[in-house]
């Protein structure tokens, strides 16, 4: 066994650097602070939340059905695809493919897969799937690259991969596998919801009308429900209920309305995402094109996105520093990490639309509330994450009779453990960081994410490829600098 | 296993992906989007019986989403806003305006202002917004949007982003009322419906947030049907659509819109909305 030097120092090198760049990115960013009126509004949110009150329950339990079978379904194909990807992923087209398709938001899936299967079930579960395979893909690569090398090295090497990897190190990483998909479900959840927004029958289309309207108690039961719903997963997700679970989502998803088959792929595909200038070979009005894009839109969304992302990823990490060890066993103890974990929960499963509602109304319109919404929602995310990692060592850990107690503890046995994989969550974050901004148009921030939310408004699907090939580019570029990055912790 | 789960799924889908033949329509409501499927499901019925054939109503909620299912053939008929109609309309060659609302005749939007702003109601669009925070509605919406963006143009003549400190999207007409009345932007622009029916319900504080400027008249909403109708269900399907939409005069139906009445309209009553929309460049030439 060779000696390992220390990777305290390369890890405090990365963090260092990390918040420079954030302290750096503070002089430029646009964190104005506006007076503001809000606590009538405010003040009806919270009595919203307290009132919950729906009056037609099964429409609400409906819509909770919808979005379980979409995102079961969801999972139940793109996990498979994610895994199988993951066996070639260290192929660099397979790598860049998959960086490109997590790049784009779900709600956009939707509106490109609308061109070819119309608002159908098919849409919405491609809209999760796409994306999520992507994440499988390399969610799971990184999982078989922790794996001790030696099993799959006894092995003949004319044996083939796909035989290599499932008796090596498929077994051998079984339970990260099981845990991973387990949780991205949750993910897939949340998505399903969301996708709500353009029509699916999940709890989104209901939510946002409730958020919009200001009908803030029909709101509010539809967060508790969804709160519910995350909550109980353990309960009701049973492996030997997932085959009737698939059976019962297929037979649950709703018709299809109306659609002729078709659509318009090949329009789309030939035309649509060209701009005209290009179809009419026109060359010097696709220059100026290109450089009316980068100089309007590319150029300036670029340089807010990664502005803001840099604060908010150091953010989330203060964040997740600080919340993390409420929810643990081994710091706040069995009983009082329930409010911890309850408080967790709350921030992640509240959209970020939500969060960064309330916080436009608390800060006005900047990228404050941005930032904050982004740090809130993803910091509470992975401190979940981390403090369920915290509990299942808790269980099986060998403690010392001259361990530290308390803040010592703390800082120099539990966070040091928990550092590495946090900061793995951290540098995936930044990509969903990316990606969600591009909701945050009521704030007034005009991120990459909110041209592209413009280009498919203004149905200028031309605009929208393009700005989709830089995000998808810059999300290659993080991705390689954080697999860099995570190398070398 | 995982593979196998992976085709039966796959193969579970195909039946759903069969044809139906019944006429679709969907609509894009600018208020009370609440039981969306309730409400417009009656508006499908009376269609239905006027025009004996099956209706069906799909719920869709975003402007993009609307265009997108009227342009591939899954809905044949829509309830579009003024800009969202001429997007849709220049999608599918040969579809038609074929009623709009009777206020639609004479729409408008207001500007409201906080009362932080220190802005009194005018008749000119006032000159002190310049610097101050302002918020749209939808990005694609006609009154939260193009309208007031082509008054903003016209009078400042520089992009909004140019005259106001910040300029953002609330998304949704009772969105900019809540955050104007909240003071989290300073002034902003909404729908004139949406405003005096919040104002009738009480949600409207005015010692808070009032009317400042109130937009000359455009017209807005309409029913818009694709040009292929007649070949799928008929000969002279079109005008019967047209027919039923005009003589749909129960009280109830109409509130899912909310309108009056409604009136014949035609592609180029909505030549002015076009014209705007170049003319800020929300469409190209």
């Amino acid at each position: 066994m060779k000696f390992q030097p220390s990777s305290a120092r390369r890890l405090n090198t990365v963090c260092l650097a990390m918040m420079a760049a954030a302290l750096l990115a503070l002089f430029f960013v646009d964190f104005q602070v506006y007076p503001v009126d809000p606590w009538q509004e405010l003040a009806r949110i919270g009595w919203g939340l307290l009132t919950p009150g729906w009056a037609d329950l099964p429409s609400l339990l409906n819509a909770l059905l919808q979005t379980v079978a979409f995102a079961l379904l969801a999972i139940t194909v793109a996990a498979p695809l994610g895994l199988l990807l993951a066996l070639v992923f260290d192929w660099r087209p397979v790598r860049l493919l998959c960086a490109s398709v997590r790049s784009v938001h779900e709600l956009f899936w939707g509106l490109i897969f609308m061109q070819l299967y119309g608002i159908s079930p098919l849409t919405g579960l491609l809209a999760i799937m796409v994306p999520f395979t992507g994440v499988f893909a390399k969610v799971f690569a990184e999982i078989f690259h922790q794996q001790s090398q030696q099993p799959a090295q006894t092995i003949a090497s004319s044996v083939g991969l796909v035989k290599r990897f499932s008796y090596t190190l498929i077994p051998q990483s079984w339970p990260a596998l099981l845990s991973y998909t387990r949780y991205r479900f949750e993910c897939a959840l949340r998505s399903s919801a969301i996708l709500g927004f353009i029509g699916l029958p999940t709890l989104g289309f209901h939510l946002e009308t409730a958020f919009k309207q200001g009908q803030y108690s029909e709101a509010g039961a539809l967060l508790w429900a969804f709160l519910l719903l995350i909550a109980s997963i353990r309960f009701w997700l049973r492996r030997w209920l997932i085959v009737p679970y698939i059976v019962a989502a297929i037979w649950m998803l709703p018709d299809t309305v109306g659609f002729q088959g078709g659509g318009s792929l090949w329009q789309f595909v030939s035309r649509d995402i060209w701009p005209s200038v290009l179809l009419d070979g026109d060359w010097e009005g696709f220059r100026n094109w290109l450089v009316m894009m980068f100089d309007s839109q590319i150029w300036p969304g670029l340089w807010q996105t990664l502005l803001l992302t840099q604060v908010a990823v150091v953010l989330t990490g203060l964040l997740v520093l600080v919340a993390y060890p409420m929810a643990t066993q081994v710091l706040a103890g069995s009983i009082m990490r329930w409010p911890g974990r309850f408080v967790l929960l709350v921030l992640r499963c509240t959209p970020e639309m939500v969060l960064a509602y309330v916080l436009l109304l608390l800060l006005g319109p900047s990228g404050l509330p941005v930032v904050f919404a982004l740090a809130l929602h993803n910091g509470g995310l992975i401190a979940f994450l981390v403090a369920n990692a915290s509990d299942v060592e808790y269980r099986n850990r060998v403690r010392r009779p001259d361990d530290p107690t308390g803040v010592a503890f703390y800082a120099y046995v539990e966070t040091p453990r928990r550092f590495p994989a946090m900061l793995a969550f951290l540098f995936y974050r930044w990509e969903v960081i990316l990606r969600e901004s591009a909701i945050m148009g009521i704030l007034g921030v005009a991120t990459l994410g909110f041209y592209i939310d413009s280009a498919f408004e203004e149905i200028r699907y031309e605009r929208a490829f393009l700005l989709i090939i830089v995000t998808a580019v810059l999300n290659m570029l993080v991705d390689g600098v954080s697999r860099r990055l995570r190398s070398k912790i | 296993m995982p593979i196998i789960r992976f085709w039966c799924v796959l193969l579970l889908w195909v039946p759903l992906l069969v044809r139906a033949d019944a006429f679709v329509f969907t609509a894009i409501p600018d208020q009370d989007e609440s039981h969306l499927q309730q409400r417009f499901g009656k508006v499908a019925d009376y269609l239905a019986k006027e025009l004996g054939v099956e209706v069906q109503y799909i719920p869709v909620k975003s402007y993009a989403a609307a265009i997108t299912a009227f342009r591939n053939n899954q809905v044949q008929l829509a309830w579009f806003g003024g800009l969202s109609g001429v997007q849709a309309r220049r999608l599918v060659p040969g579809s038609e305006a074929l009623a709009q609302g009777y206020e639609d005749q004479f729409f408008k939007s207001y500007f409201i202002a906080h009362k932080s702003a220190a802005l009194q109601p005018s008749a000119a669009l006032p000159s002190e917004l310049k610097g101050m925070t302002f918020t749209f509605g939808s990005k694609g919406s006609t009154s939260g949007r193009l309208m007031p963006e082509f008054y903003l143009r016209e009078h400042f003549k520089a992009a909004p982003e140019a005259v106001f400190s910040r300029v953002g999207f609330s998304g949704d007409h009772s969105r900019t009322i809540a955050q104007v009345q909240a003071g989290a932007y300073q002034v902003g622009a909404v729908n004139y419906s949406v405003w005096d029916s919040e104002l009738a319900a009480g949600k409207i504080d005015l010692s808070k947030v009032q009317v400042i400027w109130t937009t000359p008249t455009y017209p807005d909403y309409q029913w818009t049907v694709r040009g292929d109708v007649d070949q799928h269900f008929g000969n002279g399907f079109k005008s019967k659509v047209r027919e039923a939409l005009l003589n749909m005069k129960d009280p109830d139906l109409l509130a899912s819109f909310p309108r009056q009445s409604f009136v014949p309209a035609s592609n180029a009553d909505y030549a002015p909305i076009e014209a705007t929309a170049k003319a800020i460049g929300l469409l190209d030439e």
